[in-house]
């Protein structure tokens, strides 16, 4: 099993709640995704035996969702957003900066897997534009020197 | 770390007001736990109904109280409850639609990072309205901090009694799932939502049947915005005249308004629907003006799905009727400024390679049509645009309006059809002169 014991008891503790099988399996997806940061056709049968839901299914519903990839990104995850709040205050350059700075282009990781940067659709932080996702975390309100330091300090270790 | 996002509201300015109430507390650092929440008054409203009220009288409340949904559509509250049978023998089952993907909308954010309690709350009195047992909540799987703060918040709530079996003594019993997305537009849209939730791709369902009639698992289901059940305690509380007392005639209540963009105080504020569009962008307690003093251009009032205003137009209140007499939508509150020297082709570009990326696909006109608009206004902005684009634009446009399953399609277009018409010379100078009509800067 791929999939730590931990995670396999939160997916049958959610799934134990829906009144229908097939409910659990963005749940599911979600929690494998969480421990492993991708989720493939492996994990799709380890899930398939724990919630008792044809592979196929999950499998094609995962296709459906950008949030489950099925390789492993960077240990950090740039989220840029893209759309129209955050581009009118400069997203788009922003994008480019990050770009610059970490030698790669949008949709790429760096080589020592320590960055992947992606742009994204609106992240509902449109008043306090542009803004990154990182992980789990929404950086707000960004300018170049905000930016800088954030990748500083992650470059660092921080 | 207490409030996740530094965004501004006019919570401040609330304080003591007797009718603005969603934000009354959200700038109180402890209002998201239980004890805070029950020293407001929490959970007072969810007493009530479980104690003296039927389900037909908080439906009746709340129809008479004018509520209407807050997701977009306006659709009243009240009666959409009504519309689930009362005599079915099957479960029912209610949604909270915490999906927030439109862009420009940023508001039922900070009602569950700041105030979860009160949108569980809102969630049960519309359960207990509707006979239902089971509920959800769908959080936009980007919200971490929003799952994890209403995941608490409905922790503490099973805790004390608030949810779970026989509540408050009432033999009412009333299980919450807090179901998150995955990065999909589309699962904000109620069919999307419930296909999202029973497993499946989070594509549109084709209508009738309605969800109040077979929504999820083919049983009765309502879908309801997190703003607008976030009212529903305020509602039982203080009563139905009190909140018709506020707004318009037709638009009775308060509205939560997104300001964004070319603005020099972006933030979320709570008004009076009927409240001016230009005071909102104008006034120092609000927007306080277009940023780096330059000329306003145009406002997006609702959100990305919705027409464009001309500078002209926007002295206008924000409720239901003003803004479809003034051409646009209220939408879902997410006003978006922008300044004289954005550029409309490379806005709606922007706005169509969204809306391309999001349609789910189940319908041509929207599936096929937003890639042809993408590729021709794609095109236009490189300078590469030919002298019968805008009539190829307005046909594609025309050919996916009102002609699709879900009102993405209309979506879609409505907004680059409200610019061919107010900013054509716009469009075709960008056409004959291979660039912008203006020098656009959006430096970072
Ligand atoms: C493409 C699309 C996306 C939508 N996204 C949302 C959303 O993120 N949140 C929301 O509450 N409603 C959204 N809606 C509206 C819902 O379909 C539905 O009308 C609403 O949740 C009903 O709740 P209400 O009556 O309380 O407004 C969306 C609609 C469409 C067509
Ligand atoms: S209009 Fe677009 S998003 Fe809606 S059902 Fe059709 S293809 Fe899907
Ligand atoms: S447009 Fe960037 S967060 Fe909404």
């Amino acid at each position: 099993m791929i999939l730590s014991e931990k995670t396999v008891k939160k997916i049958r503790e959610k799934a134990s709640k829906y009144p229908k099988r097939k409910g659990a399996i963005l749940p599911s997806l979600t929690l494998a995704y969480k421990q492993l940061g991708y989720v493939d056709n492996e994990i799709y049968i380890e899930i398939s035996e724990v919630i008792n839901v044809p592979q196929l299914e999950i499998a094609e519903a995962a296709s459906f969702y950008t949030m489950f990839p099925k390789k492993p990104r960077g240990k950090y995850l740039l989220q840029v957003c893209n759309n129209i709040s955050c581009a009118l205050l400069g997203a788009d350059a922003m994008v480019d900066r990050l770009e610059e700075k970490l030698a790669i282009k949008r949709g790429e990781t760096t080589d020592d897997g320590l960055f992947t940067l992606i742009s994204v659709e609106c992240l509902g932080s449109c008043c306090t534009a542009p803004m990154i996702q990182i992980n789990d975390d929404f950086h707000e309100n960004l300018t170049r020197e905000k930016l800088d330091k954030l990748l500083e300090s992650l470059k660092n270790g921080k | 770390m207490t409030f996740y996002s530094p965004v501004l509201t006019n919570a401040k300015e609330i304080a003591g007001h007797d009718k603005l109430h969603l934000f009354e507390f959200v700038e109180d650092e402890k209002q998201y736990q239980l004890k805070r929440y029950l020293k407001h008054g929490g959970y007072a409203a969810w007493k009530t109904v479980l104690g003296k009220m039927k389900p037909e009288e908080v439906i009746e409340e709340v129809k008479k109280s004018g509520l209407r949904g807050r997701g977009g559509a306006g659709f009243p509250t009240g009666m959409k409850w009504s519309f689930v049978p009362k005599d079915s023998p099957k479960e029912r089952y209610l949604c909270c639609n915490a999906d927030e993907s439109e862009p420009g909308t940023c508001k039922d954010r900070v009602l569950m990072e700041r105030d979860p309690h009160v949108v569980i709350e809102g969630m049960a009195i519309g359960a207990y309205a509707i006979g239902c047992h089971l509920m959800f909540c769908y959080i936009r799987g980007e919200f971490h901090h929003c799952i994890e703060r209403i995941e608490k918040a409905t922790e503490e709530a099973y805790s004390k009694g608030h949810l779970g079996k026989n509540i408050y003594g009432s033999g009412y019993d009333l299980e919450m799932i807090i179901h998150t997305g995955a990065g999909a537009y589309m699962c904000g849209e109620e069919t999307g939502l419930l296909n999202s939730i029973e497993g499946e791709k989070g594509m549109a369902r084709i209508r009738p049947p309605f969800p109040a009639i077979e929504g999820l698992w083919e049983c009765p289901t309502i879908v309801n915005n997190v703003e607008s059940l976030a009212a529903v305690p305020h509602i039982i509380n203080r009563g139905a005249d009190w909140y018709r007392s506020m707004g318009t005639e037709k638009s009775a209540g308060t509205k939560l308004f997104s300001l964004s963009g070319h603005i020099n105080r972006p933030g979320n504020y709570e008004v009076e629907l009927g409240f001016s569009l230009q005071k909102l962008i104008y006034d120092s307690n609000y927007g306080n003006g277009i940023s780096d003093g330059k000329k306003l251009k145009a406002v997006i009032p609702g959100g990305v799905s919705t027409p464009f205003l001309t500078p002209d137009k926007v002295d206008v209140p924000l409720d239901y009727e003003s803004l479809t007499e003034a051409g646009s939508m209220l939408g879902s509150g997410g006003v978006i400024v922008l300044h004289e020297d954005t550029c409309i082709v490379w806005t709606i570009l922007k706005l169509i390679k969204f809306f391309r990326h999001e349609s789910c696909g189940k319908c041509t006109p929207c599936r096929e049509g937003t890639g042809w608009l993408e590729q021709i206004i794609q095109k236009i902005e490189d300078g590469r645009g030919g002298p019968d684009d805008l009539e190829k634009l307005d046909s594609i446009c025309g050919n996916i309006l009102g002609r699709t399953i879900c009102p993405l399609g209309d979506a879609a277009v409505m907004p680059i059809q409200s610019t061919l018409k107010d900013w054509r010379d716009e469009w075709l100078y960008h056409i004959e002169h291979k660039k912008c009509l203006v020098k656009q800067d959006f430096g970072f």
